[in-house]
């Protein structure tokens, strides 16, 4: 068998040579699946919305009055109370989350060893595993009757309560892509410093966290599009009541919230249907926003 | 020797990583059934030459190939399925890989993605490829273990077994004793005089007097360009084309 | 001399100072799940019971047991999986395996993050218009399924790729210079030498996967119904649906039912999590090379 006619061999496309490039076009099309949903999802969101855009929405309207009454006679569409709401919660969510976040992934990158260490990266990892309805429960059952007890106040649903489950909720991505970009400061940075004399936290605050600025900066930015996103835990959490906040234990109704609440209400092809729909838009993009932003950040690392 | 019939007949290569010239206008022919010696130091264009018979450099996006290789006559460029063209030439590198599958399975690689099936054939060609690369004395009662925890000896035979195993007219063998003991490499060594009436071998090697006891022709290369190809011992002793080769081989600078 | 040494005292103690600190961080975040968890057990323990596991709701909700929801997860799981993991599977190994480096591909990349990065809700939405409406599949678990597969895609993705990542590219050139094929190598050798790896991956959807709620409340999940599904056309009950809908839409429901609910959603998930982590830690523990 190792005299057959070779040349011809060369040339004979056989069975595998097809499998081949049957399988190298497969796997492109999986490849390109992503970004073909992505723009599917916001085709279909836009599609929905797209009816109330061009109809009955009055853009200014729209973003500045505080009435959120779609099944009110008139209705009126006004998400200025809504971004409220989500602005306030994710803002307290952010004001409690990026410090601890911060402190734990510099802890765990910088300080924490060995078992220590792994440990606290599974229990982080565990805390960012549980489901967001589990959240939005305690949140009601737990929080609820602790916030009326202990500052004395009717109601324990609000931004307070809602600030403080999506903190715990953002906390563990921001914590682990933190310390991912602290662990790719090069160790030779800080054995440089600390031969020329530093101590630890000199190192960490001269050296470690400057270079690891544009990691942490984008940690900061996915954990607000997270707390920003979230949907069941601040709708169980917040109250949801319409309110313009002017104090932490106001109750108040985010974005997502009001979405999830009122879609299964609304007929579909309605006014109201395609209301939500335009507030699903505006997610989507602020999102992506969000996201694009933090991978620039990322990516403005790279080429310095 | 001098009639032999050409084996691979390179024109006029170029290889380039983006704007990084790494070998250029490289004229060279390999006999049938000799042992072409390449020797140069690093970052010469070696191993990039190697990689450009074989035409890897499609697996490289970096990497560009221009000019013409001519393998038994047929440019490998126009070859219609590359990879029957792979199966004919064994590549062996500086660091052994031993894939993560037995012993066994390693040699009967190749075979199988041939379409060898049966037991018994296989097993034929396990045993004799790795008495072949001198490993099968060693390995023959641990056939199940794993490929890629021998040591780097035995898996560097391994690797060359392998090679032998795909039935190759070539074998292209990159600095293969960089991570094998002297004893090991001497063995090898005396495996590639044995392979030679059957098969065509380019050694690219950084040990001179290796090219020396082994190559029947050898070629110097320096910065990318081929500077100079000859009669091994004439390369050595005989008078001096280029005075930058007696000065590498003589170890002057290297 | 003696200035140097009060210098380093001083540092020294300003180190163990921010050490403590940056622990006492560590700790406040740990420690309120560590409650949360313990409330849940203690709350939601006494409620466990193979009745409560295994019997339908009763009583408007306000009493019986779990059944018809947790089969109803099952299925939205398992349909989820069927679909994402192929999908997820094929585009990891063209981004590990095929994807040059080039715009397309850095494409690619920022649309898996934005996969991830989605409001849940508006996975919803996207699920409502393509699925339910455009594709014409009404409410049921298709539909559903399909929606969670979309959302968590990037799970498999992400775990996928970097285990196919993990296997060290002198493997595969020897495989091409022995005259494999590209796929054949993948098949022969990248695949069975990443395969744990990508099943880690697949655990962490499905827990991922069973504990979503946003996107199933619209497309398939449904607050109450008498009988389980019968085929992927269905609606079913699903565990976190049930919890919010305990929770907050039905009134004088018995604490300990909504704790139990709560206990069993979070010991799946947690459950799932931990093997997947412990299976992690096994991997790296065994060494093939």
């Amino acid at each position: 068998m190792t005299n057959i006619d070779r040349t011809v061999d060369l040339d004979r496309r056989g069975r595998d040579w097809y499998i081949d490039k049957a399988v190298s076009w497969l796997v492109f099309v999986g490849g390109a699946s992503a970004i073909v949903l992505i723009l599917g999802i916001f085709a279909f969101v836009t599609k929905e919305g797209l009816g109330f855009i061009l109809g009955p929405m009055n853009f200014v309207e729209f973003f500045t009055n505080p009435a959120w009454r779609p099944t009110s006679r008139p209705p009126t569409y006004g998400i200025l109370a809504l971004m409220a709401g989500t602005a306030s919660v994710t803002g307290l969510a952010m004001l409690i989350s990026v410090p601890f976040s911060l402190g734990a992934a510099i802890y765990i990158g910088e300080f924490a060893t060995g078992k220590v260490r792994e440990t606290l990266k599974v229990l982080v990892e565990l805390l960012a595993a549980i489901p967001s309805v589990v959240w939005g429960f305690i949140g009601l059952s737990i929080m609820n009757p602790l916030i009326i007890r202990v500052f004395n106040v009717p109601l324990g649903l609000g931004i307070l309560n809602s600030g403080i489950i999506l903190g715990l909720m953002a906390a563990p991505i921001m914590t682990t892509i933190a310390e991912d970009a602290l662990k790719a400061v090069p160790d030779s940075y800080r054995e440089a410093a600390e031969a020329m004399g530093a101590s630890r936290w000199q190192v960490i605050l001269k050296v470690v966290l400057p270079a690891a600025k544009h990691g942490l900066m984008a940690a900061v930015l996915l954990g607000v599009g997270r707390g920003f996103g979230e949907t069941m835990a601040v709708l169980m959490s917040s109250g949801h009541s319409i309110n313009l906040p002017t104090s932490p234990f106001d109750s108040v109704r985010a974005l997502t919230a009001t979405i999830a609440a009122e879609l299964g209400e609304a007929p579909g092809g309605s006014d109201h249907f395609r209301a939500l729909f335009t507030i699903g838009i505006l997610l989507f993009l602020v999102t992506f926003a969000i996201n694009l932003t933090a991978d620039i950040v990322v990516r403005g690392k790279g080429k310095r | 020797m001098v009639d032999a019939e050409v084996k691979l007949s390179v024109r006029g290569l170029r290889i380039s990583y983006g704007d990084h010239v790494a070998l250029d206008g490289v004229d060279l022919d390999v006999r049938a059934n000799e042992i072409l010696g390449i020797i140069g130091p690093a970052g010469s264009g070696k191993t990039s030459f190697l990689r450009a018979l074989n035409r890897m450099d499609e697996l490289d996006t970096a990497m560009t190939v221009e000019g013409d290789i001519l393998f038994d006559g047929r440019n490998v460029r126009d070859v219609r399925n590359v990879y029957a063209l792979r199966r004919r030439i064994g590549v062996v590198f500086p660091l052994p890989v031993g894939l993560p599958m037995t012993i066994y399975d390693n040699v009967a690689f190749a075979p199988r993605i041939r379409g060898i099936r049966k037991r018994a054939q296989l097993d034929e060609i396990v045993e004799r490829c790795l008495r072949r690369a001198a490993l099968w004395e060693e390995v023959k009662d641990r056939l199940k273990a794993l490929g890629s925890l021998l040591s780097g000896g035995q898996q560097q035979r391994l690797t060359i077994a392998r090679a032998l195993s795909q039935d190759p007219d070539l074998l292209l063998l990159d600095e293969f004793s960089i991570a094998v003991d002297p004893v090991t490499t001497m063995r090898i060594e005396d495996v590639l005089r044995g392979l030679k009436d059957e098969l065509t071998i380019i050694l690219v090697t950084n040990l001179v007097q290796q090219a020396r006891r082994l190559a029947d022709r050898t070629a110097f290369f320096l910065n990318g360009e081929l500077v100079e190809v000859g009669v091994t011992e004439a390369l050595f002793t005989g008078p001096v084309v280029d005075q930058r080769t007696r000065d590498y081989v003589e170890g002057r600078f290297g | 001399m003696f200035a140097a040494t009060a210098l380093d005292h001083r540092n020294r103690r300003t180190q163990r100072a921010f050490k403590a600190l940056f622990g006492l961080m560590t700790l406040m975040l740990i420690t309120p799940v560590i409650i949360i968890l313990t409330v849940l057990v203690v709350k939601g323990g006494p409620a466990l019971s193979m009745e409560f596991l295994f019997s339908a709701p009763s009583n408007g909700m306000t009493a019986g047991g779990i059944f018809p929801a947790l089969v109803g997860t099952v299925w939205l799981v398992a349909v989820a999986l069927l679909a994402s993991v192929p999908v997820g599977v094929a585009s990891a190994i063209y981004l590990a395996e095929y994807a040059p480096d080039n715009w397309f591909t850095r494409l690619i990349n920022l649309a898996i993050i934005n996969l991830a990065g989605v409001p849940s809700i508006v996975h919803a939405l996207f699920g409502v218009g393509a699925f339910v409406l455009f594709a014409g599949f009404g409410e049921s678990i298709l539909a559903a399924s399909l929606t969670l597969a979309v959302m968590t895609l990037p799970v498999v993705i992400v775990a996928t790729r970097e285990s196919l990542q993990a296997v060290p590219k002198a493997f595969r050139e020897a495989c091409w210079n022995m005259g494999a094929t590209r796929w054949q190598t993948i098949w022969k050798v990248v695949l069975p030498n990443s395969i744990s790896g990508i099943l880690t991956g697949v655990i962490l959807e499905v827990s991922r996967t069973s504990g979503e709620t946003a996107p199933i409340m619209f497309t398939g999940a449904a607050l109450f119904l008498p009988f389980l599904p019968q085929g992927v056309l269905d609606q079913t009950m699903a565990l976190s649906l049930h919890l919010f809908v305990l929770s907050t839409q039905v009134p004088n429901v018995p604490e300990h039912l909504e704790y139990g609910v709560a206990l069993v959603l979070i010991g799946m998930v947690l459950a799932m999590n931990a093997l997947s982590i412990g299976f992690r830690v096994y991997l790296r523990g065994r060494k093939k090379w």
